[in-house]
């Protein structure tokens, strides 16, 4: 079976300086050639650390970025071949929550506005047949589903708490029926105590309507909770991915088991005995090819094999993938 | 109470006189702080933990105004003391960092600049001895080739390396207590690590004493000896870091545990979030302003806010499941 989406090499470049007497211009690899695939009904949680190149992936999938190579295969079709209104009718299967209900909502709309806006714009184009009554119907229906009472159908975003605007952004990205949500960091500007409302919200949602995640987070707890499987990623390109289950218990690349090891649990009898990888340094500027390894500069189990080409992403076992030259030492 | 009591918060009160009304962002808040311990205000976001911070060493910005309280610290209260006297005090013997490093530093100032200038200010030392020191403190903190770094501006350290100036320029007059408001919220989790690492291992040389302020159940388990949690401008509840995580006592508190997805059990038992929206400061409820989330509200708590209720150990909360109703 053809998966729902499928990602193969996709690169997002972004150029910088090379204007007139600036010097030459160089460019950033945010994302430097990345495969994955997401099946109906599944969340793959993409995690990294900031400036990994996870946000510049998450919208080159959804084309608000063109990217610089590769290719974006939703439901067979290839995204980055098309444009204006065959792109629009395609990417209805495909929809995008932010991390900041604050900046994605435009203030000057109510919220009824702000999630029949999707319908308006595609009733618009002639990608969708609504009728007036039946626009208001679903509106409503859309505020039931994520938990919002009818009545605040006519406030501004700023008479919302974080959470409620989360829930209108939610509203918006499910008002055309998607298939895939991509979800970019949706609940790290939340507090805890709501944050654990939305994620039952993604939960409940996609039971009741099949809904394939891409979930974007830092916070490897949050992955662990909402993710089928999870995809590491790290200065653009994917170390390891794994089934959730499997690379929580099992984490093969250096990385992972640093960034899992630093991560904290809140409960002291468990921190108490837990020991910690600490990585050297920062993340490097992603402004350079690199002949090696990407991690290599801070990894704690680095080899003279890695400076020579980068290791590719490979099974060890089926299912799990590692990108990592302990796995598969180079030819 | 022994010799070690170093600072004493009672009854603090900081008020904000705003066009809606007076938002009470901290209302009686009581704690007290010993030689060598770290302890947590932990909370989401208007809780009042910073406005905390800020009010124990006067900073807090207007229309801010401590309205009420006391903060005893080496037989003073440093809320009535003067100008000069609280100069001295601040940044010298008790120090802050900040979550966001950047807008901390000057960026005008060469980090030599800004370090020398406390050093000289609080400790009176020449600057040749005083950028040995600055110097010295920065190689503690983890900068490589710190006699060079020191010459450069903030723009050209990174957030984890500037989080590490300002934590080095803070210990560098040997201050008795660090308040760290949010120091590693602005990291990643790999540097985050790093820096509670580094400020566990600095202080425990020196037996500084720490206020850690953050929102981050994870990061208090792993480095806090006390945890306060505070709502709505007051803390519900305080005690030995351990046993409030294994007997919490304030429905609140079992909520925020409750809320927090964990890395180390699997999926897919469901989390229990708390209930409705977070407290609107200028519109608080009678009574507990928690009963309108609270899943064992009775009638009373929409009456009246409780007293302590403690148990042992140390531990109490502001709570009516644990008192006697009038």
């Amino acid at each position: 079976m053809t998966p729902l989406l499928d990602v193969k090499g996709l690169q997002m470049h972004f150029p910088v300086g090379g204007r007139w007497l600036r010097g030459p211009r160089t460019w950033i690899r945010a994302v430097d050639g990345i495969d994955f695939h997401l099946r109906r009904g599944e969340t793959l949680g993409l995690v990294g650390e900031s400036g990994c190149g996870k946000s510049s992936a998450a919208r080159a999938v959804a084309q608000l970025y063109r990217p610089t190579g590769g290719q974006v295969l939703l439901l067979g079709q290839d995204l980055t071949r098309l444009d204006g209104k065959d792109l629009m009718a395609a990417r209805q299967h495909m929809q995008m929550v932010f991390q900041d209900p604050y900046a994605s909502l435009d203030p000057r709309l109510t919220a009824f506005e702000l999630i029949a806006e999707p319908l308006r714009i595609h009733r618009a184009r002639g990608l969708l047949k609504l009728a007036r009554p039946d626009l208001a119907r679903r509106v409503d229906q859309l505020l039931d589903q994520v938990g919002l009472a009818r009545s605040f159908r006519n406030r501004y975003p700023h008479q919302f708490s974080g959470g409620q605007r989360q829930r209108i952004g939610i509203a918006r990205a499910l008002a055309l029926s998607p298939e895939l949500v991509l979800c970019d960091e949706p609940v790290s500007a939340l507090d805890v105590s709501i944050q654990a409302q939305i994620l039952n919200l993604f939960k409940d949602l996609q039971e009741a309507f099949g809904l394939a995640y891409l979930f974007i987070a830092h916070d490897l707890a949050v992955v662990r909770y909402i993710a089928t499987r999870v995809a590491v990623m790290y200065l653009g390109t994917l170390v390891e991915v794994a089934d959730a289950a499997e690379l929580y218990r099992n984490p093969q690349h250096p990385y992972t088991q640093a960034l899992l090891s630093a991560a904290p649990i809140p409960d002291p009898q468990v921190e108490k005995s837990r020991s910690r990888i600490l990585l050297a340094g920062d993340v490097p500027a992603p402004d350079q090819e690199r002949p090696g390894c990407p991690f290599y500069d801070r990894c704690w189990r680095r080899m003279d094999a890695c400076l020579a080409h980068p290791p590719r992403l490979q099974d060890t076992v089926p299912g799990h993938q590692v990108a990592c030259f302990l796995h598969h030492p180079p030819d | 109470m022994g010799d070690d009591l170093l600072l004493s918060v009672q009854d603090l009160r900081t008020w904000f006189h705003t066009d809606e009304g007076v938002v009470k962002a901290v209302d009686g808040v009581s704690f007290d702080l010993r030689r060598g311990e770290t302890l947590a205000l932990v909370g989401e976001s208007g809780s009042g933990k910073t406005v905390t911070s800020l009010s124990l060493l006067n900073l807090v910005p207007p229309p801010g105004r401590i309205a009420g309280g006391r903060v005893r610290y080496r037989g003073q209260d440093l809320l009535r003391l003067p100008g000069p006297a609280l100069r001295a005090v601040r940044g010298d013997r008790i120090a802050m960092v900040f979550q966001d490093p950047l807008t901390s530093l000057n960026p005008f100032l060469r980090i030599s600049t800004q370090m020398v200038e406390a050093l000289a200010l609080h400790r009176g030392l020449g600057r040749r001895a005083a950028r040995a020191r600055a110097v010295e403190m920065l190689e503690q903190a983890g900068i490589a080739a710190a006699d060079r770094r020191i010459d450069q501006y903030p723009h050209q350290f990174s957030g984890g390396m500037r989080q590490r100036v300002m934590i080095a320029m803070a210990l560098s007059c040997d201050p008795e207590i660090l308040i760290a408001d949010e120091p590693t919220s602005a990291l990643d989790v790999t540097i985050q690590a790093q820096i509670l690492e580094l400020i566990q291992d600095l202080t425990r040389r020196t037996g500084t004493a720490v206020i850690l302020i953050t929102h981050s159940l994870g990061v208090v388990a792993g480095v806090c000896d006390t945890l306060c949690v505070m709502y709505a401008g007051r803390i519900v509840e305080r005690g030995p870091t351990a046993q409030v995580f294994a007997q919490p006592m304030h429905p609140y508190t079992r909520g925020l545990i409750g809320s927090v997805p964990r890395l180390d059990r699997p999926g897919p038992g469901r989390l229990v979030p708390i209930p409705g929206q977070p407290p609107v400061l200028a519109d608080l409820p009678d009574g507990c302003p928690f009963h309108p989330r609270c899943p064992s509200a009775m009638d009373v708590c929409r009456r009246r806010y409780p007293g302590a209720a403690a148990a042992g150990g140390g531990q109490e909360a502001h709570c009516w499941l644990h008192l006697e109703a009038p």
